[in-house]
């Protein structure tokens, strides 16, 4: 009995012979021996010493061995105290009768030395299972406790980042249910500073917290760019760059992104991986579907990614339904999809457009009944309306863009003891950046700015002579004399006069630089810049590119270009 | 403006990267990063990944490279463009002289 470790054993007889007898079998296998001499005492010595193992005789004077064993079960609760009765009984409603009470077997008088050792190891034994048992089962309870703890705050936080924008807007309807506490569909909303509303329904490959991770970064900078008058093409990009560059492959965000004009009543839409998107007419009850023409967000390296929309006019009162597949693959209890076809026949049954929403969520839930659901499940619901219903914020904006000549000029000079230590290009850019529509051009506007800075300061003010440039060290050369000149120059300027002003459909930007040098013969000026073989004279031709040509005045001092651009709002 | 370089283990290639602006205040620092090598590698890669801006100095630059490189015999790869930076370089026609990606 060596593999059994020391325990401590209730004996209760009250034959004193009997208990002398097994005491001391018991107490020869190495145990620890407590006893009793009738059931009210077994229960006493059973609370005080909480025994391992209990050997209860049946028949008692006080209170008999049964009595004695369901008071003992009570006390030992989830414990498991396996009791063996010791009887000299032998028929069966007797031994069934021990059993009933609460015992765990029976052992027949007179004691049979090696079956007793053998109970009393094999109790043991289920007696340790059970604690084992008991043990885990706790640990599982409190693990569970405190993941659901921590998956409440963090769904306070992620619901924060996630859930949040202008979905209360009036013409916004949505419904998103998910299978665990997270939901790996993700919903934001926001508005341009032009009043439009921008919107995407994303749907991560699979469920709760994996899925749910991805859409903070998604949400954060969904919320920091679009109220900054990103263009929705620039945003889808950095989101998917984004998510390309943390969420492991596998795992990407099927999605649809919408910019929705109020004031134009247009929309532009991207769909990457979601279902068809529905626009229904207001005027006939019909439906155009916006197909997925890209792949999910997060998938392709932002050099691959196509960020090309569809765009479309709607008329007052038309909705567009967007949805990720939870909708389309909803099963019920025969395992059967609910599928296009049924969605399509809520919309052709509908007789009242304001309940067309319900009849979806309704429809889906009906067909589903009983059946589990297995995916998230998502719906939105946008209509066109005018922008003063939409909300405060729309309508403001549209009064403010409505009007949409906004039109302003700033003049800049640069003055001698300035060339050296100041370069007004990155200020000029920040200033322009503050104009919502043109940040899609920064790159753009600087190459435009820089090209005609350079020009007017290092050959009008500096003087430098670009046919220097024809060697590599004639470039060296070059750069070594402007870094010379700069250091000295005490005459001259360049001035800079921005002048915007936007129209309908974008803007019109207008460029002039003038310089305090002796210009050029513009007359014969070769506008072919950029099939030159020198190491210069490209600059020039790259603004004629971009901005469609270039114009010169004054004695060849003056540079003005126009850079026009559509909105896409 | 932070120039950077590395050259493969067997000394074949040169890798230069280009953080923030790209235009005449790099060109020292540009033109060192292939001419200082003690063995003259025979592919050149330029990686604009870091790069948010180029003008036509730069343009100069990457010819100046182009000849030293060995000019029409030359192997260099211009990679990770952002879309703007590639519109430049496309614009001057550059994919005739380069090979960009």
């Amino acid at each position: 009995m060596n593999d059994v470790r020391r325990l401590k054993i209730l004996v209760a007889d009250d034959t004193d012979t009997d208990r002398l007898i097994l005491e001391s079998i018991v107490r020869k296998e190495g145990h620890a021996v407590v006893s009793a001499c009738n059931g009210l005492q077994a229960v006493e010595v059973y609370r005080a010493e909480r025994p391992d193992i209990v050997l209860l005789d049946a028949l008692m004077p006080e209170l008999d061995g049964f009595g004695a064993a369901r008071k003992i079960k009570e006390l030992a609760g989830d414990e498991l105290v396996p009791i063996i009765f010791l009887t000299s009984l032998s028929d069966t409603e007797s031994l069934v009768q021990c059993l009933d009470a609460g015992g765990d077997d029976f052992l027949s008088k007179p004691y049979n030395r090696i079956i007793l050792q053998a109970k009393i190891k094999s109790f043991n034994r289920m007696r340790e299972l059970h604690s084992t048992m008991l043990t885990q089962r706790d640990q599982i309870v409190q693990y569970n406790n405190r993941l659901l703890q921590e998956q409440t705050v963090a769904k306070h936080v992620f619901d924060n980042v996630a859930h949040s924008g202008c979905l209360n807007a009036n013409n916004v309807r949505y419904f998103l249910s998910s299978l665990a506490v997270f939901n790996g569909d993700v919903l934001v909303a926001a508005q341009r500073p032009s009043g439009s509303m921008m919107v995407l329904l994303g749907d991560f490959t699979g469920h709760g917290l994996p899925a749910a991770i991805g859409a903070m970064p998604l949400a954060s900078t969904f919320y920091g760019m679009v109220p900054k008058g990103f263009s929705m093409t620039d945003i889808l990009r950095e989101i998917n760059g984004k998510l390309k560059n943390i969420l492991p492959v596998g795992i990407f965000c099927c999605a649809v992104m919408m910019d929705i004009n109020f004031r134009k009543r247009k929309i532009k839409i991207w769909n990457g991986g979601l279902p068809d998107c529905f626009v229904h007419h207001h005027a006939d009850g019909s439906i155009t579907a916006i197909k997925s023409t890209h792949l999910p967000l997060g998938v392709l390296s932002n050099r691959a990614f196509k960020d090309d929309c569809e765009y479309f006019d709607l008329e007052k009162n038309d909705r567009i339904f967007v949805w990720s597949d939870g909708i389309h693959e909803a099963r019920n209890a025969t395992g059967e999809m609910f599928g296009e076809q049924r969605l399509k026949q809520v919309f052709a049954n509908n007789r009242n457009q304001n309940r067309l929403f319900d009849e979806i969520i309704e429809g889906v839930q009906q067909f589903v009944g009983g059946g589990e659901k297995d995916d998230d499940l998502s719906l939105l619901e946008i209509r066109m309306d005018e922008p003063e219903r939409v909300n405060a914020y729309a309508k403001e904006a549209s009064d403010r863009y409505g009007n949409s000549d906004v039109e302003w000029s700033m003049r800049f000079e640069v003055k001698p003891t300035s060339f050296k230590v100041f370069d007004p290009l990155p200020m000029l850019l920040n200033v322009l950046m503050e104009v919502p529509s043109l940040r899609a051009f920064s790159s753009t506007l600087y190459t435009i700015l820089a090209e005609l800075y350079t020009n007017a300061l290092e050959h009008g003010v500096l003087k430098l002579d670009s046919g220097l440039k024809q060697t590599p060290d004639g470039f060296s050369e070059y750069y070594r004399l402007r870094e010379e000149r700069i250091n000295l120059v005490d005459s001259g300027y360049v001035r800079i006069n921005i002048s915007h002003k936007t129209n309908e459909n974008g803007g019109l930007l207008r460029v002039r630089i003038e310089d305090s040098g002796g210009g050029f013969d513009y007359s014969n000026r070769d506008d072919n810049g950029l099939t030159a073989f020198g190491y210069s004279g490209r600059g020039i031709g790259l603004v004629e590119k971009l901005c469609g040509g270039v114009k010169y005045s004054g004695r060849g001092n003056i540079a003005e270009v126009d850079f026009s651009w559509v909105s896409d709002d | 403006m932070a120039i950077t370089s590395t050259v493969s283990p067997d000394g074949n290639q040169v890798t230069i990267y280009i953080q923030g602006r790209f235009d005449f205040s790099s060109h020292q620092e540009f033109r060192s990063a292939y001419e200082k090598l003690s063995h003259a590698p025979s592919h050149y890669r330029v990686d604009l990944q870091g790069t948010s801006y180029l003008d036509s100095s730069a343009l100069g630059m990457l010819l100046l490279l182009r000849d030293y490189a060995g000019g029409e015999q030359s192997s260099i790869q211009i990679v990770n463009c952002a879309p703007d930076v590639k519109k430049i370089l496309l614009i001057s026609n550059f994919e005739q002289l380069f090979d960009i990606q």
